[in-house]
């Protein structure tokens, strides 16, 4: 890819770490915790942090993946319809401590989706977020509990994750966006 | 695994321009604004809509089995012919996605006052339809309907023509009960063809699908198939036409039986009722030729103890429920695809 690298592999594999034990610092454990993980990078993300509290603590936490397609607030204004990945809970969210977990927090839209679909599966104790990235520009009263990496962004420019399980490698990587780049993707960029 | 192969699934997303989005938010590549037939859909669009139904399988075993997908758009479900099970599963599949749906019986509307499909059309698409299901016994009504209709119109089922979701509902079905493809499975269509929608969309998806399509049925319920199944099988699809019910029936994977129509029966197709399940109603013994444990489908409504024995269509092998649970679901998938075709619910996207 033609971008500017922002995080290393290893720079991931730390941050993760570090995330892991933030999540079970705040919960002063593993008691009700559930990781979930929002399609789609979100989910391999989220199996990580898992796999990190097991080295650690030797508790396994269970692992969620959530489609936010149909929450989104824009399906109205793209012209076709995203791609459903599907959504899979281990097991009811009643009373438990959900953490969240996303790749890059942008506008904050994703997550008022994933909160409003999350509630519709139950009554969760609390919902936490931890994001590998967190890029600014928000545009709703939301912020993470747990962040792999601030990075100061322009909105003219993108981050982009790629993952072993996604993109057959890790990185995380900045670019400038080409000006006339809406044109193609309505179907893309706003909720993100 | 033809139609959930990965050559299609890529060729979707090989579509999509590789600007800087997500993949999850790229456009999915569906290009239909209606849903007329079966006949315009592509391998590719068959498994997105197989992919998609997964995703609305999942939100029906939520607790709150409703997402707010379709939110703000109004659904028309027009019915100039009698059905419950259609009718009730797009109601159903609409408002599972959030939709404000709006009924209309034909017996109970304008319609009994002369009012023209083309009217009625107009009619509902001043009072804020988005997307029209439409259901109508005159072959070919839908497409008219479509010519005027500013939003998506589905097509629930018209005169002898076209039944799409409810092959579609089968295509799923099967699938999900045979591993995941009907390729090179053989699946036995029995009974009423000449009348028959479902068997005609039918035709198309299981033979598309690379499935071994047997269609059987007295001479007279059959005819005009075989110039049919030999331009099939011109074109590389495999498709039989026998009157030989055992014939059909031996190793079969999935056997359907058709209702026979009597509404739409001309006299003299059939000595009788009575001789036609005698010879060709589906029956526990005729059903021991097929493969142990083949599937027994039916799109309903049965005439049980003509064309399928009440034991058969109650038993181990039915999978007739599911046919109606997966219904919803297929449903859901279309109206999600469909609605992004244009541009009912908001600014930004064209009315094309």
């Amino acid at each position: 890819m033609s971008g500017r690298q922002i995080m290393t592999a290893d720079e991931i594999r730390r941050a993760t770490t570090r995330l892991s034990h933030e999540i079970v610092e705040k919960q002063a454990g593993t008691d009700g915790l559930m990781l979930i993980g929002i399609q789609r990078r979100g989910v391999p993300l989220a199996r990580r942090i898992a796999a990190s509290i097991l080295e650690h603590e030797g508790v396994e936490v269970p692992v969620g993946a959530l489609d936010i397609t149909f929450y989104r607030d824009d399906l109205s204004l793209v012209a076709q319809q995203p791609i459903v990945k599907g959504t899979e809970l281990p097991s009811g969210i009643d009373g438990r401590t959900i953490i969240l977990v996303d790749d890059v927090l942008f506008t904050g839209r994703t997550i008022r989706a994933a909160m409003d679909a999350l509630v519709d599966f139950g009554r969760p104790q609390a919902i936490r977020l931890a994001v590998l990235v967190d890029r600014g520009h928000r545009e709703l009263p939301i912020r993470a509990d747990h962040v792999g990496k601030n990075v100061p962004t322009s909105r003219e420019e993108s981050v982009r994750v790629h993952l072993e399980e996604t993109d057959g490698a890790d990185e995380v990587e900045i670019e400038r966006l080409p000006v006339d780049v809406g044109a193609g993707t309505s179907a893309g960029e706003p909720v993100r | 695994m033809s139609l959930a192969a990965d050559p299609g699934t890529d060729a979707v997303e090989a579509m999509v321009p590789s600007v800087d989005v997500a993949p999850e938010t790229q456009p999915v590549g569906w290009r239909h604004r209606h849903l007329l037939d079966v006949d315009g859909l592509s391998t590719s669009d068959l498994d997105l809509v197989m992919r998609t139904t997964d995703a609305m399988r999942e939100v029906l075993t939520r607790p709150i089995a409703k997402v707010p997908a379709l939110r703000g758009r109004q659904v028309t479900i027009l019915f100039y012919e009698a059905s419950t099970r259609t009718r009730v599963s797009f109601e159903v599949a609409a408002k599972n996605l959030s939709a404000d749906v709006v009924n209309i019986a034909a017996a109970s509307s304008s319609v009994t006052k002369g009012e023209s499909l083309v009217d009625t059309v107009r009619t509902v698409e001043a009072l804020g339809a988005h997307m029209l299901v439409i259901r109508h016994s005159v072959s070919g009504a839908p497409y008219l309907a479509a010519e005027t209709f500013g939003g998506s119109v589905l097509n629930g089922g018209d005169g002898w023509h076209a039944h799409p979701t409810q092959a579609l509902l089968d295509l799923y079905t099967m699938r999900e009960r045979l591993g995941g493809s009907v390729a090179g499975r053989k699946i036995v269509i029995l009974g009423d063809l000449l009348h028959s929608r479902v068997a005609r969309s039918n035709i198309w998806t299981l033979t598309a699908a690379g499935a071994d399509l047997w269609l059987c049925g007295p001479a007279t319920l059959v005819r005009g198939f075989e110039a049919w199944a030999g331009r099939g099988a011109a074109a590389g699809r495999r498709f039989h036409v026998t009157t030989d019910v055992d014939e059909a029936l031996r190793d079969a994977d999935v056997v359907m039986a058709l209702r026979i129509q009597r509404e739409r029966m001309a006299s003299g197709l059939l000595p009788s009722m009575r001789e036609y399940a005698a010879r060709y109603g589906l029956t526990r013994t005729r059903l021991a030729g097929a493969k142990p444990g083949a599937l027994v489908m039916h799109p309903g409504p049965m005439n049980e103890g003509v064309e399928i024995a009440a034991d058969v269509a109650a038993g181990a092998q039915s999978v007739i429920t599911d046919q109606v649970t997966n219904g919803v679901a297929v449903r859901m998938a279309l109206l999600y695809l469909l609605a992004g075709t244009h541009g009912s619910g908001g600014a930004g996207a064209s009315s094309t």
